[in-house]
């Protein structure tokens, strides 16, 4: 599926941890597929992910990276972009990763809008940890740690995040490389967080959100005003099917737009040096 | 003693009690202006209650011609601003104590202390308006020391000159009618500082101030916290010259996000601090396991109150110790520094940011409410030296496209950053090969974590031995961080005790030991166990003989201290 001359293929020998016909290979060719038809350099990108199956993403592609710790991917990207705004990031982690030890991360990383792109594999289940209810678990499906099935109404995304006046919103799913393409690329070039849900399956452990049922239960949104945030949150009530797409663009300031520290230098902060005059004037003050 | 005679050499020690709300800071202020003005040197810490209005907090304004940097138990002067204050009040005055105040209010101090002004505040008030009745106070103390009126009025106009002349001339006037009263009342002998005397050229600067330029002077480029007591000030001070400074302080969600934010500046090769206390210093125990597994540099400043859960979140401790020796899961190494005076924050601070980039370790800045809210005046000479002198040491190489992260050639792999040369850098919070790779090869495992832990020998190496004076004595005292000033005051009565004060904590420098051997050892702290008898015994096997040990949430008082000290060695 990838052209060979990828420049984001790995060029170092890795173990993939990832199990036979996981959806997360197929993230990982759209992520090379968008990141190279960008135009984008391997060394002026990063992949900070926290733990889980999708978390190891970093590893698997030719890029900069952080494996990190579960749930903190968003606080430690905005840490990076914030010090070097010339680097492309992008926050990545699964549906436990990014909506449950991470939950709060998410909320606040909208309202914080700093320029990163982040991508949370959802398959509705947890899979490094064998099989444990996620925030996105259906209601009445059984695990291992709820036997008599979950009774949790799930986490949904899509409208929590235009509710918030998130700067982009989208959803996607493995199975169309296409428009998975297209939607993380216009994530990624959009100024300010970026929030795409990408929708797959886990082979292993959620025996019933499968390819079969996203294929049938799934639909790309046609002409549909991203720009209006009424129209968006109509259509991030829909459920079965489950539109895809993107849903929302707000085009407000970045974080680093509205810093101060970036106001009259743009020159990223992890280059510079304390300016002695400017801190001895402090003490004038002092005196 | 006020009351026979004011002279000169002694120091003398003033308490204001009153709720939050009441304006002690500003009356602090104005009185800490105009003793320096007057060449004195002062010396001023807070100690509050956890609530925005009412309670009641106790400001200590101590001032000498002498250096003074450390609280008196007695104070000279009492300045109670409200009816009903608390008897902790009370351990604060003697029969030597002069009580300033309100009429109606002292009464109750009848038979407490030495002689009292009682000044008609509700009166006056009418004609001034009640916010000017600590304007009033000022001028009572200042009118009864003999402070220069030409002096103080030059303060009062720096003080209020942003509200306007008015608002300025309003308090000299009022300040001038107190004034009169103190001098009516004033003893024979005075102060007598008719005239302006110089001391060394200073700035009236507090722990946090202190800690905030260290900071700024080690390069910092971004603060990222969440707002608790007493380490808050920090963050505010950079905010207030972020702008002119270039300098991003971000007030985060939560700890955990604040730290982890840091750790994401590290990452991309910036510079950054994480202020916090106790109970957000616990939260960002995962982070600081993080940060030396993937060995990313971070410092952060732990301003320390007493716990455990929510403590007396105002008050002061050295309580964190421990916890920041142990806190993180896993086994990885660390620098735990403590300042034990303003100047030290200052020069500290800056040296934090360059250690953690030459180890690539997370390194922990102990401070405590005490010093934070300390203020005095501290020799412009040292400070201008420390911010001077300082040189930014960035440990970062250019990587290509051969480049390891973690290469197992050095015990401190060369450090590169996204975005600097044309390969790639790979981190990693999962146990990893020399490329940052996941990995559970189990020799690969054994050398990484033998790396890890070969940085703290090095670190060891090159650990500063401890401040050591009077070494040759039978007795040996040892503190750590903010009490070095008051125990430095209090030894000047004691010639058969020597001193060893650590403000670089962990890990201990070899040859420690040599300088305890034979010594009677007496360790002094603010916390109920005595953690640093404990990292003693850890690091040295050393068992401390006496402890001095306070727990209240107030700072050691000096005549406390050398009570504690007499009845240990004579």
């Amino acid at each position: 599926m990838t052209p060979e001359d990828n420049i984001f293929i790995l060029d170092r020998e890795v173990d993939i941890a990832w199990c036979p016909g996981c959806g997360n290979f197929g993230i990982r060719n759209i992520l090379m597929k968008a990141l190279s038809e960008m135009g984008l350099q391997p060394h002026n990108t990063v992949i900070v992910s926290g733990i889980g199956q999708a978390a190891k993403m970093p590893h698997y592609i030719k890029v900069n990276g952080f494996h990190t710790l579960h749930g903190r991917a968003i606080p430690i990207a905005t840490g990076l972009k914030i010090s070097n705004p010339e680097l492309t990031v992008i926050a990545e982690g699964g549906d436990g990763d990014m909506y449950s030890e991470g939950g709060n991360h998410l909320l606040h990383a909208i309202r914080r809008n700093a320029d990163i792109t982040v991508i949370i594999h959802d398959n509705k289940i947890y899979g490094l940890t064998k099989g444990q209810p996620s925030p996105t678990t259906f209601e009445g499906v059984k695990t291992k740690s709820q036997p008599w099935g979950v009774f949790e109404e799930p986490f949904n995304t899509i409208p929590l995040a235009i509710s918030l006046n998130a700067s982009f919103v989208a959803r996607t799913y493995v199975g169309n490389m296409e428009e998975s393409v297209n939607i993380i690329k216009a994530a990624i070039e959009h100024k300010g967080l970026s929030i795409v849900e990408i929708l797959h399956p886990c082979v292993s452990y959620n025996k019933l959100n499968t390819y079969n049922w996203y294929h049938e239960n799934t639909y790309y949104m046609q002409d549909h005003d991203y720009y209006s945030r009424k129209k968006a949150i109509e259509k991030a009530f829909e459920f079965m099917p489950i539109p895809l797409g993107i849903f929302y663009i707000n085009r407000k300031k970045s974080y680093v737009d509205n810093a101060v520290a970036y106001k009259n230098d743009k020159k990223p902060l992890c280059k510079r040096t304390p300016d002695i005059g400017e801190i001895k004037k402090i003490l004038k003050d002092m005196i | 003693m006020l009351d026979h005679e004011l002279v000169d050499m002694d120091t003398y020690s003033i308490l204001i009690a009153g709720a939050a709300g009441q304006g002690l800071k500003k009356l602090s202020l104005l009185l800490v202006k105009v003793l320096y003005s007057a060449g004195y040197n002062v010396f001023t810490v807070e100690e509050y209650m956890s609530r925005v209005r009412g309670g009641e907090n106790h400001l200590f304004v101590v001032f000498s011609r002498d250096r003074v940097q450390s609280p008196r138990q007695k104070a000279d002067i009492y300045v109670p601003l409200k009816a009903g204050i608390s008897p902790e009040a009370y351990t604060h005055i003697s029969g030597d104590t002069l009580i300033i105040g309100d009429a109606d209010y002292i009464l109750e101090y009848e038979g407490q202390g030495s002689k009292y002004i009682p000044i008609e505040l509700n009166e006056l008030s009418h004609k001034y308006g009640s916010v000017y009745k600590n304007t009033i106070i000022g001028g009572v103390i200042c009118g009864y020391l003999g402070l220069n009126l030409k002096v103080a009025n030059e303060q009062i106009e720096s003080i209020f000159s942003k509200k306007g002349n008015d608002i300025v001339e309003k308090n000299r006037v009022a300040f001038a009618e107190g004034y009169e009263i103190g001098m009516r009342n004033r003893p024979d002998k005075t102060l007598l500082m008719s005239e302006r005397k110089s001391i060394d050229a200073s700035y009236i600067m507090s722990g946090t101030w202190a800690v905030a330029l260290g900071a700024l002077t080690g390069g910092v480029n971004i603060v990222s916290f969440y707002p608790m007591s007493p380490s808050t000030g920090v963050a505010e001070a950079i905010a207030t010259y972020s702008s002119e400074l270039g300098v991003v302080v971000e007030q985060a969600e939560d700890e955990i996000a604040a730290i982890d934010m840091a750790i994401g500046a590290w990452f991309g090769g910036a510079r950054a601090l994480v202020t916090t206390s106790g109970g957000g210093f616990a939260l960002m125990g995962e982070s600081i396991s993080l940060s030396g597994m993937a060995e990313i540099p971070l410092v952060i400043h732990l301003g320390q109150r007493p716990g455990p859960a929510t403590g007396l979140p105002t008050r002061t401790m050295q309580g964190d110790l421990l916890h920041s020796r142990y806190i993180g899961h896993g086994e990885f190494p660390r620098i735990l520094l403590s300042p034990g005076n303003i100047e030290e924050a200052c020069s500290l601070t800056a040296e934090a940011f360059n250690l953690a980039d030459m180890y690539q370790v997370p390194v922990i800045i102990l401070t405590d409410q005490y010093l934070l809210d300390s203020t005095y005046n501290v020799s412009a000479e040292v400070i201008d030296s420390i911010i001077e002198s300082f040189k930014v040491n960035k440990k970062i190489l250019r990587n290509n496209s051969t480049y390891k992260r973690y290469s197992l050639e050095y015990p401190v792999s060369p450090r590169s950053v996204p975005g600097y040369g044309d390969g790639v850098v790979m981190c990693n919070g999962n146990e990893h090969n020399e490329y940052g790779d996941v990995t559970e090869e189990v020799e690969v495992v054994k050398k990484m974590q033998d790396k890890r832990m070969a940085k703290l020998d090095i670190i060891k190496e090159n650990a500063p031995v401890p401040y050591i004076v009077n070494g040759d004595a039978k007795y040996m005292l040892i503190s750590w961080g903010s009490t070095y000033n008051v125990i430095t005051e209090a030894l000047k009565e004691f010639d058969n005790v020597g001193y060893m004060h650590f403000k670089w904590l962990y890990p201990f420098p070899d040859g420690v030991v040599k300088l305890l051997e034979g010594k009677n050892i007496i360790v002094a702290e603010l916390n109920s166990t005595g953690q640093f008898s404990h990292l003693l015994k850890s690091e040295t096997g050393i068992t401390a003989n006496h402890k001095i040990l306070k727990y209240d949430g107030r700072p050691f008082y000096i005549e406390e201290m050398i009570e504690a000290i007499r009845g240990i060695v004579e």
